[in-house]
């Protein structure tokens, strides 16, 4: 009978855990649903009134007119997420090359935690960073060494303290990515008498190539979708840039500078939300084309 | 021929080594910079005191509230966010681990809900709040950031459990523990420090975001007291001190800064310490 107890015991509580098991994987699984449908159910007064094309080719941005148009805040946060790309894309390769093909290990030993910790730091630190050290940097030497006078506060400042917070995150993805081609690959090229940058261009980088644009894409991602430290420096001025030391005003910084007073106007409220939309949609249709990218090649 | 390759290398392998010294300096001087500015701001007023006469205006006072009221947030969210993470990266690991399939789904769903920006769960969880007629609050805030780092203390600690041998798997089993007995108590013990390090990693990053924290938790000049209260947070005393016109309010802000890298970087060594030392402890097989 106290045998019988224990098991009944047992078995209730590994039922009740597995209940409490399932409950939470639902959570996994309701959440991008609920958000998608959330955001999408508040933008819909939007998407009502006015055609998507027109949202999205449009510049003109006149919320007590009723006007959205979006073109200018997509303009913006694909320049900075480019050129963010762009600065650190170079970097990041070249240094996971040097990370796992040639570094000694006491390199190895300082490195590890100096990615640590640059992907662990708050993105307002970085924001902070940018506006002691980017935006008189700027200001008073990149600026006037190109002929103009500028305030810093543009969509370069927003780029460059992008760049070096996507870079921990592109790095470790690339690394892994540089340890997963076999070893054997690499001795088999060496031991033809190919040199060793040769091995690395013509079988790491060539084999790995499907990831790297994976690493890229994820990296992109995550620059579109940054908000408070790119928000802090690059200006927030509504117009169209068209140079890297203009101002810009990317779809984050939108929907952080302007939510919360705009209640009163439901539109308003209601092109925010479509926004967010947007940036939830971007990112995840990034996100999911690079991740499977990486799956296959893996495989 | 070989000599132009030689000379190729040689090349290729400066550009390495210019941009790994880049990564490490550029850490190095976001440090330096800020604290250079912040350092001679932190006094124990800094510390100890609430923001007088208003956190935007006032010119005495410190960033206690938002000291707490970060503590508190991230708390909070990471205990909840555990709370609900634990059990999947079970499931996932020891119940599911013949579903390759289904595994791969749940895997690829956390990887995509970790890219998604921390600013949309934050819209989003204020419109949940309208939509329940609830106001800033920190209960709103624990909820949203705990949302946000779900996937990421899932794939933390997923990624730990991945690599508990088999063996552990079939021997328990064999002796006839139920699939909780196994998770709760074999694997629990077996993984204790990866999975801390992995609630640290959660932790640190919920005293960090502020994008998600901007509508939902609002700012105070006080200490909550409840969770209905909204609090002040230290990215947004950052956020918001940062923009004011009054110098002695912005050297809050880098106070503020000096504090919030303060807590990062120990959370970081201490999981750094923890993971090498109990990796001695281990079951190897």
């Amino acid at each position: 009978m106290n045998g019988l107890k224990v098991i009944y015991n047992r078995n209730l509580r590994n039922r009740i855990h597995l209940s409490w098991m399932w409950i939470s994987l639902g959570v996994v699984f309701v959440l991008p649903l609920s958000l998608f449908i959330g955001l999408m159910w508040k933008s819909a007064i939007l998407l009502d009134q006015q055609s998507l094309i027109d949202l999205l080719f449009s510049s003109e941005w006149k919320p007590m007119a009723g006007k959205f148009g979006y073109l200018t805040f997509i303009v913006s946060s694909v320049w900075v997420t480019m050129i963010s790309l762009l600065i650190a894309g170079p970097v990041c390769l070249l240094t996971a090359i040097h990370l796992t093909q040639y570094a000694k290990s006491w390199v190895l030993k300082i490195m590890a935690p100096v990615i640590d910790i640059l992907a662990g730091l708050p993105s307002v630190i970085f924001g902070v960073w940018g506006i002691l050290f980017v935006i008189p940097l700027l200001a008073n030497h990149i600026g006037p060494f190109f002929g103009k006078s500028v305030s810093g506060y543009s969509i370069l400042a927003g780029a460059i303290v992008l760049s070096i917070m996507i870079i921990p995150f592109i790095l470790n993805i690339l690394i892994e990515i540089f340890q997963t081609v076999p070893k054997e690959l690499s001795e088999a090229s060496l031991s033809l008498g190919a040199t060793r940058w040769q091995t690395i261009k013509f079988v790491l980088l060539k084999k790995s190539f499907p990831g790297i644009v994976s690493a890229f894409g994820l990296g992109m991602s995550r620059a579109f979708g940054e908000t408070i430290a790119v928000l802090m420096v690059v200006g927030n001025v509504v117009h169209l840039p068209t140079g890297v030391f203009q101002p810009g005003y990317p779809l984050p910084s939108l929907i952080a500078n302007n939510y919360g007073e705009m209640l009163s106007i439901p539109m308003y409220d209601s092109a925010l939300m479509f926004s967010a939309l947007l940036l939830f949609v971007v990112v995840l249709i990034f996100n999911a084309i690079s991740r499977l990218i990486i799956l296959r090649s893996s495989r | 021929m070989r000599k132009t390759l030689k000379i190729e290398e040689r090349f290729y392998r400066v550009l390495m080594f210019l941009s790994t010294t880049f990564i490490c300096s550029a850490l190095f001087v976001i440090l330096f910079s800020i604290l250079r500015t912040g350092l001679p701001h932190l006094s124990w007023e800094m510390i100890s005191e609430m923001p007088h006469g208003g956190y935007y205006f006032g010119k005495s006072g410190g960033i206690f509230n938002a000291i707490v009221g970060s503590v508190y947030l991230s708390l909070g969210a990471s205990l909840l966010a555990f709370l609900l993470g634990l059990p999947i990266a079970m499931f996932i690991n020891i119940h599911l681990i013949r579903l390759t399939r289904f595994v791969a789904v749940i895997r690829f769903l956390l990887d995509l809900l970790w890219g998604v920006p921390s600013i949309v769960y934050g819209a989003f969880g204020f419109t949940i709040m309208v939509f329940f007629g609830m106001r800033t609050s920190l209960m709103a805030g624990i909820i949203t950031v705990s949302l946000f780092i779900l996937p990421i203390i899932v794939r933390a600690m997923d990624e730990v459990l991945r690599n508990v041998p088999k063996g552990l798997l079939e021997s328990a089993k064999s002796l006839g523990s139920t699939n909780s007995e196994i998770a709760y108590v074999v694997y629990f013990k077996q993984c204790l420090p990866g999975i801390i390090t992995a609630w640290l990693l959660a932790f640190g990053r919920a005293i960090g975001d502020a994008a998600s924290i901007l509508f939902t938790t609002g700012y105070t000049d006080f200490v909550p007291h409840a969770l209905n209260e909204p609090a002040a947070t230290l990215p947004l005393a950052i956020f918001f001190q940062l923009s004011s016109p009054i110098p002695e309010v912005r050297e809050r802000a880098y106070a503020a800064s000096v504090i919030l890298i303060f807590i990062v970087l120990t959370v970081s060594v201490v999981s750094r310490i923890l993971s090498n030392r109990y990796n001695k402890n281990k079951i190897n097989f």
